[in-house]
């Protein structure tokens, strides 16, 4: 597909979802609360996004994943959060 | 247009479903074991589990003409409790020669602990002095590249294990070369707001090809969509992917894989 192509299948789609993210982020701001360590992983994320250089999909999920190797002791539950606790203490 | 729905969990659909896929091209479903969104007490009611998925379940769909298949296991997420692991393990293998069992799956890890890893290589030793075909769920959003990862060093631990009978699935942008580069195959699971969309499915085939490559709805009693295959075949036809590209993705590379078990065979066309 040329550039062209792909801007006029996908460009209202994304512009859509950038709003919606915009919009998350304002709503976050409006209400009460303390640190989240999963804003904070968002926030990260999204820096590459503006950064210009290829890869961003895989860039972010891997901002959003646990790195580490070793398994854990015990699973502390059953669902997953979306964003690895550690990585903004790390 | 013709797929495979190489994996979906069909026991929490309705009957609707079987329709709408049949209606859509679909010439055969594959179910994987999986946790019920509540823990099972015993191995008994693992026992009745499987006796719906090799004997129930394929009637329902063979009344609208679709081949039903399944794999076996314990999920991971039932995996801390090795009391209850162990006696499942123990009951599978009286139903591996059942007619339309492909093989030990979805096994895997879940929030990647010590016990789910215990299981995991306990199924993956199931599977290999069986030989077994194996389908592997890797772990949801933040935990997906570190189970990966031990999934792989577990499979590789394993010598009896050929990669080539072996498909890793839910891999996403930032784990599927590391399934391929390794021999296996992958996965891609196409849901609503996590794994993969149908538009991000086919960024993955335009960058890594389409060899040992398939795609699944993984429909259960969560938010999911059973026509996520033709979903997805309609965004490549929009991308320009030709008939015969789709079909190889959505028909021929599952057929490819699955047909390494000599109990999937398909009618005539």
């Amino acid at each position: 597909m040329t550039r062209q192509q792909v801007l006029d299948l996908y460009f209202l789609d994304a512009r859509s979802k950038l709003i919606e993210v915009a919009a998350f982020l304002d709503r976050v701001d409006r209400a009460d609360g303390g640190v989240d360590f999963r804003l904070a992983a968002f926030r990260q994320a999204m820096r590459h996004l503006a950064d210009g250089a290829p890869r961003r999909a895989e860039k972010v999920l891997l901002a959003l994943s646990d790195p580490t190797n070793e398994p854990v002791a015990k699973a502390p539950g059953k669902g997953a959060i979306g964003a690895w606790p550690n990585r903004v203490k790390s | 247009m013709r797929f495979i729905e190489p994996h979906a969990h069909m026991v929490s659909r309705t009957t609707d479903d079987y329709a709408a896929l049949v209606t859509a091209g679909c010439a055969a479903v594959c179910e994987p074991a999986f946790w019920a969104g509540f823990d099972r007490g015993s191995a008994a009611g693992f026992h009745d589990y499987f006796h719906q998925l090799t004997d129930f379940e394929p009637q329902r769909a063979a009344k609208f003409g679709l081949p039903h298949f399944c794999w076996l296991c314990l999920n991971p997420k039932e995996a801390e409790d090795l009391r209850l692991a162990k006696d499942v393990l123990a009951l599978i293998p009286q139903f591996l020669d059942r007619p339309t069992v492909l093989g030990i799956g979805e096994i895997g890890l879940n929030k990647n602990s010590r016990n789910e890893l215990a299981i995991l290589e306990r199924h993956i030793e199931l599977a290999a002095r069986h030989d077994q075909l194996i389908l592997v769920h890797t772990p949801h959003l933040e935990d997906k590249l570190k189970g990966t990862r031990l999934t792989i060093d577990a499979l590789r631990n394993q010598p009896r294990i050929r990669p080539e009978r072996v498909i890793i699935d839910h891999v996403e942008e930032h784990t599927v070369k590391l399934v391929l580069d390794a021999g296996f195959w992958a996965g891609m699971t196409l849901y609503p707001t996590s794994k993969c969309t149908p538009a991000r499915a086919v960024d993955i085939l335009d960058v890594c090809g389409t060899e040992r490559l398939w795609m699944n709805s993984a429909c259960d009693w969560g938010e999911s969509v059973p026509l996520n295959i033709p979903r997805t075949a309609l965004e490549m036809r929009r991308r320009g992917w030709s008939a015969a590209a789709i079909d190889r993705v959505i028909y021929q590379n599952p057929v490819q894989f699955l047909s390494q078990c000599p109990k999937f065979r398909l009618p005539p066309d």
